[in-house]
């Protein structure tokens, strides 16, 4: 009975899911946004902070992380904006589905852009820092961060989108509250790029597997009373 | 309405706090010993250090008053959160001027990136992203529901934040301040003690007289409405 | 079918349902007027479980909407005045989506039934924003019965259609209603309103005013009626 209903719950979080990437592919605003945006943050970043040799290795990880949060605020909402438009949102709400499903796809779909884009940036941030990211430790990190800052950040988007401020309202939201991904994501990248192992940088990691526990489930709590009148 | 006790109540709190507050003062400018190495100037630690106590307790309240909301729904609630908000923002705005005018003298420079006022700095954002986010919601009922959310959300972030940021300054300590360097006497800690009674006071004070404006207010509206309705 | 006993919407002080009592039973096609502003839409959000009372009791099928939202929602059909579509997205996988959400049993035949039902069986693949405003009502319709709902909730069907696709519409809502489903439809329209229903409300500032069988009504001294019943204050 019980797994009949987990079955039932994960095939509706793998349509939604499915859904946002089938209309991604067909539009592909949110993955070429972000993208986009990547690509020119870089560059300022490059400009501004005079990134060179050295320097450029040590600001390697800030630099990454800094730009996945800013990115990341503009795929989650252009995601929950696309559900506002001819009213998807209601249609969701409409149908027999738990609330904590809808939050579930919603974020899992978020997550996979965002993980699409980072996926992406690795190699090109190897390269232009001369610092070598694509390695398993550093996408276990990746995969940390993101499924925090992606739980929340679907949450706040949700609220945000119903603002008279819209886009704009996401990153003031959600910026103080991803202060821990930052800090532990980009001491663990910089700690393992240095050559420290997993174990070393552990405390990070931890810091990072906490906030997910704890904002997935709270986001998952309140995720109802945010979409709901 | 008839949950909360009346005027006499405000005006009780009002005058305690009033008396805390003048026995701190007293007692942090008579009574705690001039310390060691910095001189007169760590006076201002203590109002510092109370200040950001209640200006993370007032976050505290937001988010029950939060859940409270969520809850119920009763307007009571909503109305201690945005109070609490309001008044919080306050006592952390003083956290960080006080933080660097005592940085300023002490080590040379105005911000430094203490734990403690980093994480003020990041509550007192908190706070502005709050503020913000009840302004550009148009109907009073989502306000209530969102700003409940977020005060939930934002404050369950806050103690991992501060184990984040308390971690990084250990492995990257300023090379200005490289830890307090205050030698704490008893007699300090007892100022201490009393100047976080004092704010505390003054919150619950401020907080309950915020809430009675809100009350106003909402009367105020209602009777506007009715009147447009003949 | 539907049972509302005194409900209440306040949004802040504003008071947009002053306790409406309603009762439609299973096979009823019920058309309810009133102008903007009366409460319609937020009546029939509650009746869809979208929103919640402020107070009052919403049964729909036997089961309280509060309590068992999730079964009550398998039964409802809501049409909106937006879409509720994908606009990226083509009419076949919009449907199939839905289907998976409503676990609607062998979905490609009940998708392609419908969408011949509609008259859109030809453009299934063709990406809604590429529909008229028409095809989009029509394609709305077909998501709204996709899971052979028991209710069907209509708000403003006809808002932004023309006299034809309006006309093609109210043929399919009476085809509808002849199977046995119960339909409630809110409408400022009062024409097309009155001539599908059999039984006509008026609801006006939050509570219901006027409640007949269609038989007792003849449209022009019914024009007449609904305005005189409008401008009136409570």
């Amino acid at each position: 009975m019980i797994r009949g209903r987990a079955l039932q719950f994960l095939r509706r979080v793998a349509a939604i899911v499915e859904k946002d990437i089938a209309a991604e592919l067909h539009s592909k605003e949110v993955v070429s946004a972000m993208l986009v945006f990547s690509v020119v943050a870089l560059m300022i970043f490059s400009f501004a902070l005079d990134l060179r040799g050295e320097m450029a290795e040590a600001a390697a990880p800030g630099v990454l992380w800094a730009t996945v949060v800013f990115a990341g605020t503009l795929g989650l909402s252009r995601s929950l904006a696309r559900e506002q438009q001819s009213g998807g949102m209601e249609g969701l709400l409409l149908a027999p589905v738990d609330r904590s499903a809808i939050f579930f796809g919603k974020a899992a779909g978020n997550f996979v852009f965002m993980g699409v884009v980072e996926v992406a940036l690795l190699p090109l941030f190897s390269a232009l820092f001369d610092v070598p990211l694509l390695r398993a430790d550093v996408l276990l990190v990746l995969v940390l961060g993101t499924v925090g800052y992606a739980a929340v950040g679907t949450l706040l988007a949700a609220m945000a989108v119903n603002t008279r401020a819209r886009e704009v309202m996401l990153p003031v939201l959600l910026l103080p509250l991803a202060v821990p991904v930052l800090i532990g994501a980009v001491q663990a990248t910089r700690g393992l790029v240095e050559g420290a192992t997993l174990a070393e940088v552990g405390s990070w990691i931890r810091i990072l597997v906490v906030y997910d526990l704890v904002i997935v489930a709270v986001s998952l709590l309140t995720f109802g009373s945010v979409v709901e009148e | 309405m008839g949950r909360w006790r009346r005027d006499e109540g405000d005006v009780v709190l009002l005058a305690a706090s009033g008396v805390a507050v003048m026995a701190a003062l007293g007692m942090v400018f008579l009574y705690a010993p001039r310390e060691a190495t910095m001189g007169d100037v760590q006076r201002i630690f203590y109002f510092h250090v109370a200040s950001a106590w209640v200006g993370f307790f007032a976050f505290f309240v937001t988010c029950v008053a939060g859940v409270g909301q969520l809850v119920t729904g009763a307007r009571r609630w909503d109305m201690v959160s945005l109070s609490s908000v309001e008044v919080g923002l306050t006592f952390i705005t003083m956290t960080v001027i006080t933080g660097s005018l005592w940085a300023r003298p002490v080590w040379g420079t105005y911000w430094t990136w203490e734990p403690r006022l980093t994480i003020s700095a990041v509550q007192l954002l908190i706070y502005v992203a709050y503020g913000m986010l009840r302004a550009s919601v148009e109907s009073p009922e989502r306000k209530a529901r969102y700003g409940a959310v977020y005060g939930i959300v934002a404050f369950v972030t806050v103690p991992l934040s501060w184990f984040a940021i308390r971690w990084w300054r250990t492995i990257h300590p300023d090379i200005l301040t490289g830890g307090e360097g205050m030698a704490i006497t008893p007699r300090m800690t007892l100022t201490l003690v009393v100047a976080v009674g004092a704010f505390t006071l003054l919150y619950a004070a401020v907080l309950r007289l915020r809430v009675s404006l809100e009350r106003a207010r909402d009367r105020l509206t209602r009777v506007r409405l009715n009147l447009e309705r003949r | 079918m539907i049972e509302a006993r005194n409900v209440t919407k306040s949004f802040g002080p504003r008071t947009a349902l002053a306790g409406v009592d309603l009762s439609i039973a299973e096979g009823e096609l019920v058309t309810l007027v009133g102008p903007n502003g009366a409460g319609k839409t937020t009546l029939l959000r509650i009746l869809a479980t979208l929103s919640r009372p402020s107070s009052g009791t919403v049964r729909i099928g036997g089961l309280d909407a509060s309590r068992d939202g999730e079964r009550v929602r398998a039964e409802i059909g809501f049409l909106s005045h937006q879409t509720l579509l994908y606009d990226e997205l083509t009419g076949e996988q919009n449907l199939r989506f839905y289907a998976r959400m409503y676990e609607v049993a062998s979905d490609r035949a009940r998708i392609g039934e419908v969408l011949e039902r509609v008259g859109l069986g030809m453009r299934r693949h063709d990406r809604v924003e590429t529909l008229s405003r028409g095809m989009k009502q029509r394609l709305a319709v077909a998501r709204a019965v996709l899971h052979h709902p028991r209710l069907l909730l209509l708000d403003e069907p006809y808002s932004g259609l023309d006299a034809e696709a309006a006309d093609r519409l109210t043929d399919l809502l009476v085809e509808l209603g002849r199977e046995r489903r119960t339909i409630l439809l809110a409408t400022h329209r009062l024409g097309r309103g009155v001539s599908v229903g059999q039984r006509v409300l008026i609801l006006h500032q939050g509570r219901v005013v006027y409640d007949q069988p269609r038989g007792a009504i003849e449209l022009p001294g019914f024009a007449q009626l609904y305005r005189a019943m409008t401008s009136q204050e409570p």
